[in-house]
């Protein structure tokens, strides 16, 4: 039988928090414990909250305490009592909320907010970010509320989802939606944090962003039109090569389909940015088609490739595998019966594409457009290493923060208007598409083999889809290959010195010594990446399993909330996160906690997809059943659920992992000079014209990368077969007995 | 150490559920005792698996108070209550061996493993198939699988055992020995049963009580005899077997007995409170006796359609009481289509209902 009361551990855990742990952030770092061996109990910065609170004139804190003993009061009652449920609800809120606002209210340089301070006079005491002390204390709270809230009714009185629940609420409020207002708050403030409500409407309609002077005459327009004029092109010209692709692969002959869909892996596995700088080998002032073509026609080499067609070119190689992917599912969703009743209808092929096919395409064919719209305009790589004299949004942000404007009001408005786009296109996504789907898999068994397209439009999928491959394929080469080029475009003798210069060990006084100037960002990343992966995937996971299993109040908000940050370009993420993140009450700059928690929100759509759709096919009764038996639904998760959700958690894992180590948009903004990402340290040799070393260095990495996910594929892969197989047995077995 | 059930009461007292702006549940009330196999029966939307649920702790009442052996369970969720259910799909646990999934329940619930086996052994041992603890669920056939269901529900020793459609996904043969089984176990062990179907016939087969519900409340509870013979509604009348709902004049009243003139027939079937006036019969298809001679008695009718069904005859018969479905055993004696006969009625197979 379940604990009786489950809160107590976590009421004690908030307890020792409250009276031994440093209730401040320690300057050594998270996992430093120097703060133990070095004068605790003597240094103030090493207090813990009650100490503070008597010793160091924070009075503050002290009701905190209060607020850890009020849920005692619960105890005197039985649970099925209201005042049980009431007082946890109480004590729990109040607790959390007054942790809360305390830190919001007081920051370093004593009260934050004006009015208090007129009202209380200043105050000489500052304090600085919350520690292991308040995070575990905020836990307790936290979890003292939920249950409260349970033994009220909540989710049936279940502790655990409730606090699920709830945990996860708190985690999306905090490190989404707050960082995001932030933005908001920061744009509406001028330099001296005075509300400028006309400023911000100045620099809302400045010309710099909106400017149309692009039509009259020859100067460039706003940053704004420069990013939608991008975004809609690479949007329509992804889906239209991505249907050509999707077309081979399911309605026609054509014999190499397997190696198209090896395809779909490689953005997965490729940092954005990568496309970019493999095009500037190519077709850069001394790449070698430029070259070659200068040579053969005489003509000069010019720097075309900078500016919009080649972003425009990088984000079509970078982006159509990802329309391809959608659409091959929605290629394949169409009943081959609805093409064979058209055609038995004396339809003829290309009428059945025409007036079927099509149609039933237009909500796919729409869904891949807005995909590829937001991909354009949240991309930062390509227009970073590509842009020319091409501004857009995601590198305007950039530069207003890091260039020497330093202008966060500037960039936060541009933050504002480029979320202003991607919000809008998943509105629509969402609301509209999501109502309409002509999905035509019933689940019944259909006979009918997918209908070949005509001649015609055959080989026009041919004529543009296949050179495309093969465009694709030179450019991973270059990527493969660039790496052992001496000097791009003078000499073109073969060389190991770039990956020598990266990568180089050798053995010193003291043992092995990692010489190559790559390895220390190489460490970081992978070892950031792998302490995010594991947290991206059971946030994820855990909210699937939410999302999937229970049903509440608000559950649309809650999904919508937990897949926004799939629609926040990362350059949003990394100058809201800088925002909010770098003051009190939570100081994470410069430290690798933030990477690790931009990564676990970030990523968290792909996690919460995959969970959905594992968990959407595991039938519900098991759960039921487990419930039924006494286990609590924790251990229904544990012992029910994982196992038979495996395999969607190793992917889930590694995707997130591949993830944080491609990212690049969010990062440059949070790296620090001790936690250097290798996606920020590319960026940083190509703009010092270090190519070599960069393109090897990409390479590595989308080796490391490529093993991983097809390392992982075939584990999972097999698997899946195995379970298929089972499962096509276990009904054969049905249908015999039926008949038998 | 062997298995001991200690079966528990039923109580719902003023119970709703409310889905959003749906009534599932409206204000219904019952009791099942100790030891009995109750069956909820209904059309399918009718609120029978949300009551059982409601039961597991599964869902949780809007209104009203649930009582499961005396104790007040209405706001404990499923885990913490003493019943198991045995699902219609059965739910085993795919990825443990049968004995695993029999032993889940003492496992979770803080039994020592060896004890737990030891009893998920008995509980296989109960549904003869104490060879097949080491197998996984997928090597079983659909009916092992069920049994396995049952094990698993039963080691707990539950003081209700609850059963969500266990025959639906049997083959018809295979249907009644299984029902016949369960009706055993329960009745051998003295489990307090609560049996969800839609199937009228499994219902009366192996039932002490029977709660019809229709439409969010209960329609009819009572024994299978009460609800074939005495059904209180025209629902019932034409949900447990067949029924032929016609109108009648209630002439007077003799005792227990009420003289109804049903088309210039008189027939004499309990009054059931029913006084003067006009009032409706339910008609069994086998209480309709047709006669090959028109002119026999006052009623005259019509045969439109006959159905040779080896056993039996089915006939829809046109009459001036409407048209009637009538079952006639006597295969020998066939009426032809298009010929007119007269009827009357056998009172064992009429009741008098609310219209």
């Amino acid at each position: 039988m379940s604990v009786k009361h489950p809160f107590i551990p976590w009421l004690l855990v908030a307890w020792a928090a409250y009276l031994l742990l440093p209730w401040y952030v320690q300057e050594d770092g998270f996992w430093s414990m120097t703060w133990l061996l070095d004068g605790y109990l003597a240094e103030e910065d090493y207090a813990s909250a009650i100490v503070h609170g008597f010793s160091y004139d924070k009075a503050w804190l002290l009701p905190l305490g209060l607020c850890l003993i009020a849920p005692l009061l619960a105890l005197r009652y039985p649970k099925y009592n209201p005042a049980y449920g009431r007082t946890l609800i109480a004590s729990g809120a109040t607790g959390l909320g007054w942790l809360i606002l305390q830190g919001l209210a007081i920051g370093i340089s004593g009260w934050e907010i004006n009015s208090l301070e007129s009202l209380f006079g200043v105050l000489e005491t500052r304090q600085f970010g919350l520690g292991y002390g308040a995070l575990l204390t905020a836990v307790g709270f936290l979890v003292v509320l939920t249950t409260g809230l349970a033994a009220r009714g909540a989710m049936k009185g279940d502790v655990f989802v409730t606090s699920a629940i709830g945990g996860v609420i708190l985690l999306v409020l905090v490190f989404v939606f707050y960082p995001v207002s932030q933005i908001l708050f920061s744009a509406f403030q001028n330099e001296e944090g005075r509300w400028a409500l006309g400023g911000f409407y100045q620099s809302l309609t400045s010309d710099s962003i909106w400017g149309l002077s692009c039509l009259a005459d020859n100067r460039s327009c706003g940053v704004a039109w420069n990013s939608v004029f991008l975004a809609v092109l690479t949007g329509v010209s992804t889906t239209l090569l991505g249907l050509a692709f999707a077309l081979i692969v399911t309605r026609t002959g054509f014999r190499y389909k397997k190696s198209l869909r090896l395809l779909t892996i490689l953005p997965i596995v490729t940092p954005p940015f990568v496309i970019g700088l493999a095009l500037i080998l190519l077709f850069g002032r001394s790449g070698i088609a430029t070259q070659f073509f200068s040579d053969l026609l005489g003509i000069e080499a010019g720097r075309w490739l900078y500016g919009l067609p080649g972003i425009w070119l990088a984000q079509l190689l970078a982006f159509t595998p990802i329309a391809f992917m959608v659409l091959i599912g929605v290629v394949e969703g169409i009943s081959p019966s609805m093409e064979e009743a058209s055609q038995t209808l004396r339809g003829s092929r290309w009428q059945t594409f025409r007036h079927v096919s099509l149609p039933l395409m237009r909500p796919g064919l729409a869904n891949a457009f807005l995909i590829g719209f937001i991909e354009s305009m949240a991309d930062f790589g390509n227009p970073m290493v590509l842009g020319g004299n091409y501004d857009v949004l995601s590198t305007e942000i950039f530069f207003a923060i890091v260039g020497a404007q330093n202008d966060q009001s500037r960039a936060a408005v541009l933050a504002i208007v480029l979320l202003f786009f991607t919000l809008s296109a998943f509105f629509i996504q969402r609301m509209w598409l999501g109502k309409k789907s002509y999905t035509t898999v019933s689940g019944k068994a259909e006979s009918g083999a997918a209908m070949p397209v005509n001649k015609g439009l055959k080989w026009l999928s041919y004529g543009t889809a296949l050179p495309w491959a093969l465009f694709t394929i030179v450019i991973y080469g270059m990527v493969m290959f660039g790496g052992f080029v001496s000097s791009w475009g003078f000499d073109h003798s073969f060389t190991l010195q770039h990956y020598s210069d990266a990568f180089a060990l050798s053995w010193g006084e003291f043992g092995l010594v990692w010489e190559g100037q790559a390895w220390d960002s190489l460490w970081t990343t992978l070892s950031i990446s792998a302490i995010a992966a594991p947290l991206t995937a059971a946030v994820g996971l855990l909210t699937a399993y939410l999302l999937v299993r229970q049903n509440f109040a608000g559950k649309d908000v809650f999904e919508f909330g937990t897949m926004l940050s799939f629609a926040i370009p990362g350059t949003v993420i990394g100058v809201s996160y800088i925002l909010a993140f770098n003051v009190p009450p939570l100081e994470l700059t410069g430290t690798g906690v933030i990477l690790v928690i931009c990564f676990m929100f970030r990523n968290m759509p792909v996690g919460v997809r995959g969970g959905i759709a594992a968990m959407s096919q595991l039938d519900k009764s098991l759960d039921e059943a487990s419930l039924t038996l006494g286990a609590n639904s924790f251990t229904t998760l544990r012992k029910v659920i994982m196992p038979l959700l495996r395999p969607a958690m190793i992917a889930a894992l590694v995707y997130s992992f591949v993830r944080a180590i491609t990212s690049v948009s969010a990062v440059i903004f949070l790296v620090s000079a001790e936690h250097n990402m290798a996606t920020s340290f590319i960026i940083g040799l190509v703009e010092n014209g270090e190519y070599g070393i960069a393109i090897a260095y990409c390479s590595v990495l989308i080796i490391i990368m490529l093993a991983a996910v097809t390392g992982i594929q075939l584990v999972v892969g097999e698997r899946k077969l195995r379970s298929k197989s089972s499962a096509s047995d276990q009904n054969k077995k049905k249908l015999q007995e039926q008949f038998a | 150490m062997s298995l001991d059930y200690k079966a528990g009461s039923v109580v719902f007292e003023k119970v709703s559920k409310h889905f959003g702006n749906v009534t599932a549940i409206d204000d219904i009330s019952f009791t099942i005792e100790p030891g009995q196999l109750v069956t909820l029966l209904g059309p399918s939307g009718c609120g029978k698996t949300t009551t059982l649920r409601m039961i597991a702790g599964l869902e949780h009442p809007s209104e009203g108070r649930i009582l499961i052996g005396d104790k007040d369970v209405t706001n404990l969720p499923a885990t913490d209550r003493d019943v198991s259910m045995v699902f219609q799909s059965y739910a085993l646990f795919p990825h443990m061996s049968v004995a695993e999934n029999v032993a889940y329940g003492l496992t979770v619930s803080g039994t020592r493993k060896s004890e737990a086996i030891e009893k998920a052994l008995e509980g296989l041992n109960l549904v003869g198939l104490a060879d097949y603890g080491k197998r996984l669920p997928s090597e079983l056939s659909g009916g092992q699988q069920q049994r396995v269901a049952v094990a698993r529900a039963l080691v707990l020793e539950p003081e209700v055992l609850l059963l969500d459609e266990p025959l639906s996904n049997l083959d018809a043969k295979l249907r009644r020995h299984v029902r016949e089984e369960i009706r055993d176990l329960q009745q051998q062990l003295g489990l307090t049963a609560v049996y969800v179907t839609h199937d009228q016939e499994e219902a009366l087969a192996v039932s002490d009580q029977i709660i019809v519900m229709n439409k969010s409340v209960i329609a009819q509870q009572g024994t299978p005899r009460e609800l074939y013979e005495l059904p209180a509604s025209a629902f019932i009348a034409d949900f447990i077997g067949d029924a032929n709902l016609i109108v009648g004049e209630l002439e007077k009243r003799d005792g227990g007995l009420a003289s109804i003139n049903v088309g210039g027939v008189e027939v004499k079937v309990p009054h059931r409170e029913q006084t003067q006036g006009q009032v409706t019969l339910a008609v069994r298809p086998d209480a309709v006796i047709l006669h090959q001679d028109a002119g026999a008695t006052a009623l005259a009718g019509e045969v439109t359609h006959a159905s040779y069904l080896g056993n039996q005859i089915q006939y829809t018969i046109a009459s001036e009481l409407g048209e009637l479905f009538v079952i006639d055993y006597r295969v020998d004696q066939p009426m032809v289509k298009g010929s007119s006969i007269a009827l009357d009625f056998n009172a064992r197979g009429l009741a008098l209902v609310a219209a």
